[in-house]
């Protein structure tokens, strides 16, 4: 027996999925048939939005360069050209991802993806101000706990490990203009 | 002989005690990174490109070149070893070089690969020693409508040799070629998609995509998933290969680097490629096809002999048309543009030195690596057993180094970083970073070519076609594009990377 769902904003006739734990809802239209959309490759669909919005910005903000003419084509022409094309292709894989049947995504795992960017982007905030020497404890210690296999004691010996490295090669052999200190 | 003569000449500049000592340090990193998995050619390259802008060009260029061949080699010895192909190219040689080290004889498959190796590289030097010359000769004639069309077919053949999905291949191109727009317009000075960041006015960097994508991104998608080298390393036994290992092996070797040496050449085509297309050649052609799989050496003689022979070959297109067919061959473009070479069909004849001093160092570089992979192989187990965890730290640390030494730019190193969770996003979503990359680096000088052509034919499209040389180049493009687009080639095609 269908349950009819309180929820649905749409007001139409709902039914509940089988498996509680996605607590999706099926919707269906006056004549019964089911209006769901349902992403059937996801990844297929969200490669496609990601084209989809490259592309869109890549041609929104082509408008405003020259385009030129065929025989002195602007700064304008190529990029609008490539940006509608990756739109329009972006839109082609998210319609493929609603229609074929493709693999899951597998899940996204925070703490790797969220540290090793933040090790990187304290490098970056980091070396033109803190110098060669904080910035490399800094970095390898936030990279180190990327990983839930790193241990206190092997963190310590590759700290020091790198340190010389950064200090002796880069910035002493090969001359790199690094600061050792603050200021 | 003028071969000969040039050979020469190669073999003077290759043979300078400092070339050999670039051409070493590359062969030995390239092993390094080869053996260890999580850090391929690309990241390695990208890392120590900085670190040779001092160098004289040739010096830089043998050694980068060594890091892309070594890293075959080294690819092969985990591949067999441990069941973990240390390369992509080497993915099918864990098949049945893996099954021979659970017999024991992981010391032969070794060795095999390794002679295999060095025979395809040394074959595959000639064959670039003599290809190359007509190729560039061709291509000095090319006008700014066949460029255009040479770079459609190689980003066309980037396509159709990706992984997974045409469609998203595609939009790898597409995206890499606009990526490839940012910064001042080279005709009219317009800065294009900068933000109004001056940083951005010299383009984007393909160091920094580069590294962005395969350092940074591999890293993080690398940690999703708990170490998997704990499984034992195989115990190597005798390095010497048996009678009957050698009779059966030398044909696969011959037809491993004949097919290696011609799939090379190819734009999209390279090391990867080859070696798939070599173990399934053997496969096909053996009396008893069921035996692969199980310990054939066979099947690590062919695609071991191809991948290295695919290696070489790649390097033609290149050094001779400028266009180049791989990741690792877009970063070698880059690093001659840094090195203010610029490459073509001119390099040949305005830089012979450098042309032969590179095509002898590769020669020279093979029989490095078979002293390193055979006598020197417990050193290289050893190395195999440091994990993960101690690893990516380090090669964090050293890209953000070589990041930032480019232009000394910390706005790079925060570039990088975007282009790490970008790389991380495709991988998440199977999109494959080669054609990307590809594009980016081929981007400029095929709007520069469209432009010019357009201008020279006075408006007239239709020049790309009624210029036969062009003509040529479409027509083969759009061949290679309607085969992949039919249904029969298609299921062909996703059989042979499921493989």
């Amino acid at each position: 027996m269908p349950v009819r769902n309180p929820h649905c904003r749409a007001g139409k006739a709902c039914e509940r999925i089988a498996a509680p734990r996605t607590g999706r809802y099926n919707h269906y239209n006056k004549s019964g048939e089911e209006t769901n959309i349902v992403i059937r490759s996801p990844k297929d669909f969200f490669a496609g939005l990601l084209f989809l919005f490259f592309g869109g910005v890549a041609a929104w903000v082509a408008r405003d360069y020259p385009m030129g003419s065929a025989v002195r084509m602007g700064p304008g022409y190529f990029p609008l050209v490539l940006g509608v094309l990756l739109a329009l292709l972006g839109l082609a894989a998210c319609i493929r991802g609603l229609g074929i049947k493709g693999e899951h995504i597998e899940s996204v795992r925070f703490r790797p993806l969220l540290l090793i960017l933040g090790s990187v982007g304290i490098f970056a905030t980091a070396i033109e101000h803190a110098g060669i020497i904080a910035t490399t404890i800094l970095t390898v210690v936030g990279a180190t706990a990327a990983s839930p296999e790193s241990r206190p004691r092997e963190v310590i010996v590759l700290v020091i490990v790198l340190l010389a490295l950064a200090v002796g090669v880069f910035t002493y052999a090969l001359g790199l203009p690094f600061k050792l200190m603050p200021g | 002989m003028e071969l000969l003569s040039n050979l020469q000449l190669g073999f003077e500049v290759a043979l300078t005690l400092q070339n050999v000592l670039y051409c070493f340090v590359g062969v030995l990193l390239g092993t390094l990174i080869g053996v260890l998995p999580g850090i391929g050619p690309v990241a390695t390259i990208a890392m120590l490109l900085p670190a040779t802008f001092a160098l004289p060009p040739v010096s830089a260029l043998i050694m980068l070149a060594g890091i892309y061949y070594g890293a075959q080699y080294g690819g092969s010895t985990t591949a067999i070893l441990v069941n973990l192909p240390g390369e992509a190219s080497s993915v099918v040689t864990c098949l049945d070089g893996h099954a021979m080290a659970r017999q024991g004889r992981a010391g032969a498959a070794l060795a095999i690969a390794a002679l295999g190796s060095f025979f395809a590289g040394t074959v595959a030097t000639v064959v670039l020693a003599i290809a190359a010359p007509p190729l560039a000769e061709l291509a000095l004639r090319f006008g700014p409508a066949e460029y255009f069309s040479l770079m459609v077919l190689g980003l066309v053949a980037a396509v159709v040799l990706a992984r997974g999905s045409l469609l998203k291949a595609l939009g790898m191109i597409l995206l890499g070629l606009l990526i490839g727009l940012v910064g001042a317009d080279v005709n009219t000075g317009q800065f294009r998609y900068t933000f109004g960041l001056p940083n951005l006015a010299d383009g984007i960097g393909f160091v920094v995509v580069a590294m962005g994508i395969y350092g940074f991104g591999h890293i993080i998608a690398n940690l999703e998933h708990p170490d998997e080298r704990k499984t034992g390393i195989a115990p190597i036994g005798s390095l010497f290969p048996t009678k009957a290992d050698l009779k059966a092996s030398w044909g696969a070797v011959l037809r491993g680097t004949g097919l290696g040496s011609a799939l090379g050449i190819l734009p999209g085509g390279g090391a990867l490629l080859a070696s798939f297309a070599a173990y399934s050649l053997e496969k096909k052609i053996a009396k008893d096809p069921s035996r692969f799989g199980k310990g054939a050496i066979e099947g690590v003689a062919g695609p071991e002999s191809a991948n290295n022979a695919g290696a070489q070959t790649s390097f033609i297109p290149v050094l001779t048309l400028g266009l180049p067919t791989n990741p690792v061959m877009a970063l070698m473009v880059g690093a001659m543009m840094i090195h203010g070479i610029a490459p073509g069909p001119q390099v040949m004849t305005e830089r012979p030195e450098l042309f032969w001093g590179m095509v002898a160092s590769m020669w020279v570089g093979n029989l490095f690596l078979v002293l390193l992979n055979l006598p020197l192989i417990g050193i290289w187990v050893k190395l195999l057993s440091v994990p993960y965890r101690l690893l990516y730290p380090a090669i964090l640390l050293f890209s953000c180094i070589g990041v930032y030494s480019l232009n000394n730019s910390a706005v790079d190193v925060g570039l990088a970083l975007l282009f790490g969770l970008l790389g991380y996003l495709f991988i998440k979503l199977d999109c494959e970073p080669a054609p990307l990359l590809i594009a980016l680096v081929l981007g400029p000088m095929m709007e520069e070519n469209l432009r010019r052509a357009m201008t020279l034919s006075r408006g007239d499209p239709t020049v790309f076609v009624t210029r036969p040389l062009s003509l040529g180049l479409l027509i083969v493009a759009a061949a290679l594009l309607i085969m992949v687009i039919l249904p029969a080639v298609r299921k062909k095609r996703e059989e042979a990377f499921r493989e």
